[in-house]
């Protein structure tokens, strides 16, 4: 009885205000409309009725930086027996430093730009442009490697993220590409890996999905410096059929360990992980 | 059973330069220079662009450890005779920050640090502009630093 009075109190308290609301709504739209009215005084027909503009609500707390979710791989510890307290000092130093230099969102397949410090050269920044081949290490070691054919030669140089002496990081295209690991590059055409040293940046969408690039790339002949034809490297983006046979196929799937995917020791769940990262991370970089 | 994978008569896949048709098979390198390594003469000159039927081979690195590293000078045995050169990069990964060639690229210099050739067409790294007292003459000839 007394639980229905008072769920019948509640709503008419609920009822009241939504009334009240309604009332302010409508007194809002009178005083527009009137204001539209008396704008249109002159003519002697009705006016016709303008709708109030839609609010435009434009997220400027991110204006610049990506409103996609993206939480760096470095900053996800491995799976080891060390203190916490060594990968919350990291963490405070990795976020110190991305607080004076950008360290913008980028994959492996994405062309960037890297402006180093140099004594020897003049300006005193060497720049370097390349296609990211792989980023690996955790923390503050964390580095990713960029390679370029130049003149005919191919250069690899692996920059560590956290580098003081690197001046400016700069994505010229953001994609990813069917792997994370492009190491089988260097035994690919020439043509996948040139890349023009004065490339103009791509402009690349902050929301949404970042475009993966299905290209599948053709090898130069074998040998190449790994069998990436065999199944632990897990290789997606390689036209295997212009280079190996059905039976040198067949012959590599030997070497498959299916097993390893249902180890539960091997397990890493690193979700929570990763959110409680990504609200730290959010919190100390808006500070 | 890397020699019994790889037939005989193997094309040199690497940027040598030269097609030529090696009669034995050989396994990728990925060590710095030492001896007995395969390198690649860089420069124009006349003694190490003419082809050859053998490549040219390191046989002493001038060096308390017997490997070469960027900067390094080498001794190499070209066309039967012994020429010294300077170490312009190396297939093996170094320091961060240097950058890593696909092929072991190789200077050909004189006893007094003299280049041999007059033009370097392929990138140096810039780190060997802390060699700018003993082989300045070679980074003179230098056209692109990495």
């Amino acid at each position: 009885m007394a639980a229905s009075r008072k769920a019948g109190l509640s709503g008419c308290s609920f009822i009241i205000f939504s009334k009240t609301a309604r009332s302010n709504l409508q007194q809002r739209l009178r005083s527009t409309s009137t204001r539209f009215h008396s704008s249109d005084s002159g003519d002697g027909q009705p006016p016709k009725f303008m709708p109030p503009p839609k609010p435009v609500i434009v997220d400027k707390t991110q204006a610049e930086a990506t409103q996609r979710r993206f939480l760096s791989p470095e900053f996800i510890p491995p799976r080891q027996r060390t203190n916490p307290i060594k990968f919350v000092i990291e963490r405070k130093d990795m976020i110190q430093r991305r607080k004076v230099l950008n360290i913008p969102e980028f994959y492996a397949g994405s062309i960037l730009a890297v402006n180093v410090a140099d004594p020897y050269a003049n300006g005193k920044t060497n720049r370097f442009v390349g296609i990211c081949t792989q980023r690996s290490g955790k923390g503050l070691g964390a580095t990713f490697v960029l390679r370029n054919i130049i003149d005919g030669q191919g250069v690899e140089i692996c920059y560590e993220l956290y580098n003081p002496q690197i001046h400016q990081i700069e994505v010229l295209k953001l994609e990813k590409r069917l792997d994370d690991n492009l190491m089988y590059l260097r035994d690919a055409l020439p043509e996948y890996c040139t890349i023009d040293f004065n490339m103009k940046p791509v402009p690349h969408p902050a929301n949404g999905e970042v475009p993966v690039n299905q290209l599948k790339v053709k090898m130069k002949p074998k040998p190449w410096s790994k069998r990436w034809e065999r199944p632990k490297f897990k290789i997606q983006g390689i036209r295997f059929e212009l280079t190996l046979s059905e039976e040198k196929m067949e012959e590599a799937k030997k070497w498959d360990q299916p097993w390893l995917e249902f180890d539960m020791l091997k397990e890493y769940d690193t979700s929570k992980i990763e959110k409680q990262t990504w609200e730290e991370v959010q919190r100390e970089m808006s500070k | 059973m890397a020699l019994l994978r790889k037939g005989l008569g193997f094309l040199l896949t690497h940027a040598s330069g030269k097609s030529q048709q090696l009669p034995f098979s050989h396994s990728a390198a990925c060590a710095a220079i030492q001896k007995m390594s395969r390198v690649r003469v860089v420069d124009n000159s006349p003694l190490g662009n003419t082809p050859h039927h053998r490549p040219a081979k390191c046989i002493h690195v001038y060096n308390k450890t017997g490997v070469g590293k960027v900067g390094d000078k080498i001794l190499l045995a070209i066309k039967g005779q012994k020429k010294k050169a300077l170490i312009i990069g190396h297939k093996m990964p170094g320091p961060r920050m240097m950058p890593r060639f696909d092929s072991n690229n190789v200077v050909l210099i004189e006893d007094n640090g003299n280049p041999t050739g007059t033009r370097i067409k392929v990138p140096v790294p810039s780190s060997l502009r802390r060699l700018e007292g003993e082989y300045s003459k070679v980074l003179a000839i230098a056209q692109k630093f990495v």
